[in-house]
């Protein structure tokens, strides 16, 4: 087993950042001309460290696959933001933001990166609003908060329901400008396809040209990955549906570790599936469960009636219904974290309480809130959210109360880093979604768009320089070094492979029926013999899709089978981790729920005593079993305690 | 449902492109127009022939990415929304649904209903962002902004960048995005700093790219997904004429021009 590093400072906690700043090694202005950093992804953790980079005086190359850095998936976020500004009166601060993700992540996160993340986060409010990012504003001019799960205090920043939009393209702007100045080589609609190593260090990636079909190789003294999660190995989730793991799938076969694998968040207020040819999920914000109540029937025949439609929701009295989250924690009611809201729908409409015309969904009722501020107050709040809900399920929310259902939402695991946020390749960097992160297993609502903006503007800065600091006498890298081509042909090779194939079920049914295998198995419920068949089950269907699988079209055009078949190769594989890293950890922890470790009450039950590690999977070799590293998990300054909503 | 549709086949930028008619069978009301193109491009595929390339990516309408002209409208016939908002129950049994890309010379045709929109970040590059690095700043509540303001920006700023402004525009003009992010920056104090200047450089840099002029006709108000204003576009009209004369700039009123 590997001895992991994860280089955190000492000293006391709230010291630790301050004093890793005040003496790490920086690259002075003349040398960080010369450096060369490569950014894969352009979303919020891709542009910020992007544009920040660049404006230190490196020279940046930033990729992505869309046709334009703006669109990155981080737009899609809906909520906030949080901060600890305490700007609310409420009792805020940098500990209390620090302690609620630490015992959020349900105590599998690092201490000092969490508190780091914690102190960062006021800094990003700062850093947004001079870019002109229209956050939502009180009438005297002050910014508005609202609450989220898993806090009592009103600290999450937005721009109605469009935060990780304006978030977004904040960054992007500091991005477009630094394309101007020619600081950021920009290169869209290209995808990573690998990361290339030079006597061990991460030096360049191959990516393919997605207009022309042409693989390129591009050098760099470091790489950065910031390519986002991988909860589309799902097949439906709340992801883009062009997200995908490749770029830290091959980072983890080069040699990078994988952390918790299995850490997956499934986001309690989706609008439910409705049919077979669904492509994907629509989340409806958390910030909804300020205003909403979640409810069922009290009675099961009530139930039946609904799903038959005999009954209408409204027509349901009051003592019939069931609110089964503030019953069931009445300190934080609908505002629970997500995965205990999560797992307690799951719970209701598997008892047979489930409402919509599969018996999958619970409601979402506004009535209470419509009544007592108006519906105008209601419809400036989540207007968007509402007119997306009533497009996709043709029902209106202000009248008849919201369906909605867990769906896969976000990946807590990724690749390993320390506190410098450096993989276990050197040269090789993940941030945002992409690395295993602060945010343990389970991460609060609105800290996703902090950690990605925490990780590019605040941190990564700071720590790349300590590498590349090692690195100024190191001269640019030719990208006709053996390695490259060697890595360079290996990618090739494996496309030539895939259109080879010329078998005869398409793509998107592989990953159709992957996805099945892991919401069944590897979803909210886990438990040993669902995870051994898993693994069983996806390598067959591993081998079948390289025997059958049919992309029609060119290497050398668009061709956009081709790049989802890349891509579903690669959750072939990555699934397969996800389970065996959650069939290992025998504990119910956050995010991941195993059926055998649950309190009386049905709540997670941890194991502090054996498994309070974060597992660190090493690639060994195509069909050979991966090696589980663990870095333990040390709680200095907070007590680790079973989580209490109640 | 059954449908027959007419979609526009191009092979790459260069070659010439053509409308092929295909039908697709039993598509559900609830689908969403995006997933009964997935239907078509299924069987396509499993008939070995090349499935229609369309940009898509989120599907939730905030992206940008999707852009078809659907029976003569962006984003086809509903109101506010994108094609991948846009679903079957739209539509009626039987009905010939037209599929063509954006059309416009600054987007020329990639593949199929896929154009280049490079030149939209190209105009954010030329000036749309306040120039400031990371680092630095005061603190958020430093300045307040009245909330009325904050609105305004935050309606321009809902742009999502999918150029169908562009498409719906007979003159292939951009004003409608480029003022919406002018306007964004121009109502709040951060962005007063670099008003006249930025405004100069996006609009010289939209007329170099080769969209049209304004000529009131509104269309891509009424086909903007995200209803964008096109008071945006006679503020950065007034913006860019007081950039010109150098005149003190007229008191902003709240609900726009």
């Amino acid at each position: 087993m590997t001895e992991l590093n994860s280089k955190i400072p000492k000293g006391q906690l709230a010291e630790k950042w301050n004093n890793y700043k005040a003496h790490t090694n920086l690259v002075n202005p003349a040398n960080k001309r010369r450096l060369e950093v490569i950014v894969v992804g352009t979303g919020l953790a891709g542009a910020s460290a992007a544009a920040s980079l660049a404006e230190l005086g490196f020279k940046v190359k930033n990729y992505c696959y869309q046709d334009s850095p703006r669109r990155a998936h981080s737009i899609a976020a809906q909520g906030g933001i949080n901060a600890a500004k305490n700007y609310q009166n409420d009792g805020d601060s940098v500990y209390r933001l620090f302690y609620d993700t630490i015992k959020g992540g349900d105590y599998r996160s690092r201490e000092a990166n969490v508190y780091r993340l914690a102190e960062v986060s006021n800094a990003i409010i700062d850093q947004c609003v001079a870019q002109g990012v229209p956050f939502a504003r009180e009438y005297g001019g002050l910014l508005d908060n609202r609450s989220f799960g898993g806090a009592q205090v009103s600290r999450t920043f937005y721009a109605r329901g469009q935060t990780g939009q304006q978030l977004l393209l904040g960054a992007y702007s500091a991005l477009s400008r630094q394309v101007k100045k020619g600081n950021v080589e920009l290169f869209t609609r290209h995808e990573m396809l690998d990361v290339v190593l030079v006597e061990g260090r991460a030096r360049g990636i191959i990516v393919r040209d997605m207009i022309s079909g042409a693989i390129e190789r591009h050098a760099a003294h470091a790489v950065v990955l910031a390519t986002g999660g991988y909860g589309n190995v799902f097949f439906l989730s709340t992801n883009a549906m062009g997200s995908n793991a490749t770029a830290v799938w091959k980072a983890y076969k080069r040699g990078a570790f994988f952390g918790n694998p299995s850490f997956t968040q499934i986001h309690p207020t989706c609008i439910p599936v409705h049919g077979d040819f669904q492509s994907k999920l629509t989340l409806m914000s958390e910030s909804l469960r300020n205003d909403g109540r979640i409810w069922v029937p009290k009675n099961k025949e009530d139930a039946e009636k609904i799903r038959h439609g005999k009954l209408q929701p409204t027509q349901l009295a009051e003592e019939d219904r069931d609110y089964y989250l503030e019953r069931r924690y009445p300190a934080f009611g609908n505002l629970v974290p997500r995965d205990v809201a999560s797992r307690a729908a799951k719970e209701r409409c598997d008892a047979g309480y489930g409402v919509g015309e599969t018996g999958l969904a619970v409601y979402l009722d506004f009535s209470d809130s419509i009544s007592r501020l108006g519906k105008n107050v209601i419809e400036a709040r989540y207007g968007n959210l509402f007119q997306m809900y009533e497009k996709i399920v043709d029902e209106n929310p202000y009248k008849t109360p919201m369906m909605i259902y867990p769906a896969v939402h976000y990946t807590m695991g990724g690749l390993w880093v320390d506190y410098e946020l450096m993989t276990t390749v050197p040269g090789l960097f993940a941030i945002g979604e992409a690395n295993f992160s602060d945010h343990g297993a389970n991460r609060l609502g609105a800290s996703a768009l902090m950690q990605g903006l925490a990780d590019g503007y605040f941190v990564l800065p700071y720590t790349i320089q300590n590498y590349l600091s090692d690195q100024i006498r190191v001269p640019n890298f030719s990208p006709d070094l053996p390695e490259f081509l060697r890595t360079e042909a290996e990618a090739k090779a494996r496309l030539q492979k895939l259109m080879d194939v010329k078998g005869n079920q398409t793509v998107d049914s592989f990953h159709k029926r992957l996805g099945h295998f892991m919401w069944e198995y590897v979803g909210m419920g886990r438990n040993a013999e669902g995870l051994k068949k898993a693994i069983t089950e996806i390598a067959k269907l591993r081998e079948e899709f390289w025997k059958d699988v049919k992309i029609p079209g060119e290497l050398n055009e668009i061709n956009p089978e081709l790049e989802k078949a890349g891509r579903v190769a690669d959750f072939l594989e990555l699934g397969e981790l996800m389970a065996r890293d959650a069939l290992d950890r025998k504990e119910s922890c956050g995010g991941h729920f195993r059926e055998e470790y649950q309190t009386p009450e049905g709540e997670a039950l941890r194991d502090d005593q054996n498994l309070m590690f974060v597992s660190a999977w090493e690639f060994t070799g195509e069909n050979k079993e991966p090696i589980m590293n663990k870095e333990p998990l040390d709680y200095e300054f907070v007590e680790v305690k079973q989580r209490n909503y109640k | 449902m059954n449908l027959t549709l007419k979609i526009w086949r191009q092979k790459n930028a260069t070659s010439k492109g053509k409308f092929v008619t295909y039908k697709v069978n039993d598509i559900s009301p609830n689908s969403s127009f995006l997933e009964m193109m997935d239907i078509l491009n299924e069987s396509i595929v499993l008939k070995g022939e090349d499935p229609v390339a369309f940009d898509h990516d989120c599907r939730e309408g905030i992206c940008g990415a999707c852009s078809m002209y659907i029976n003569g409208r962006p984003h086809g016939p509903d109101k506010a929304i994108t094609t991948c908002q846009l679903h079957m129950r739209r539509f009626k049994d039987g009905e010939t649904i037209v599929i063509e890309p954006w059309r416009a010379r600054p987007f020329p045709v990639l593949k199929d209903l896929i154009v280049d929109r490079t030149s939209f970040d190209k105009i954010i590059q030329a000036g749309g962002y306040i120039s400031i690095n990371t680092g630095g700043i005061p603190d958020a509540n430093a300045i307040p902004i009245p909330k009325t303001d904050a609105d305004l920006s935050m309606d321009a700023a809902s742009c999502i960048g999918c150029g169908a402004c562009v498409a719906a525009c007979k003159n292939a003009s951009a004003m409608l995005f480029v003022s919406a992010k002018v306007s964004q920056f121009a109502l709040l104090p951060q962005g007063k700093i670099e008003a006249a200047e930025r405004v100069h450089n996006m609009v010289a840099e939209m007329d170099r790219l080769g969209f049209g002029n304004c000529t009131n006709t509104g269309a891509c108000e009424a086909e903007c997904p995200k209803e964008i204003s096109i008071s945006n576009i006679a503020r950065m009209n007034r913006e860019f004429l007081c950039s010109k004369i150098g005149a003190p700039k007229v008191k902003e009123e709240s609900g726009g021009f």
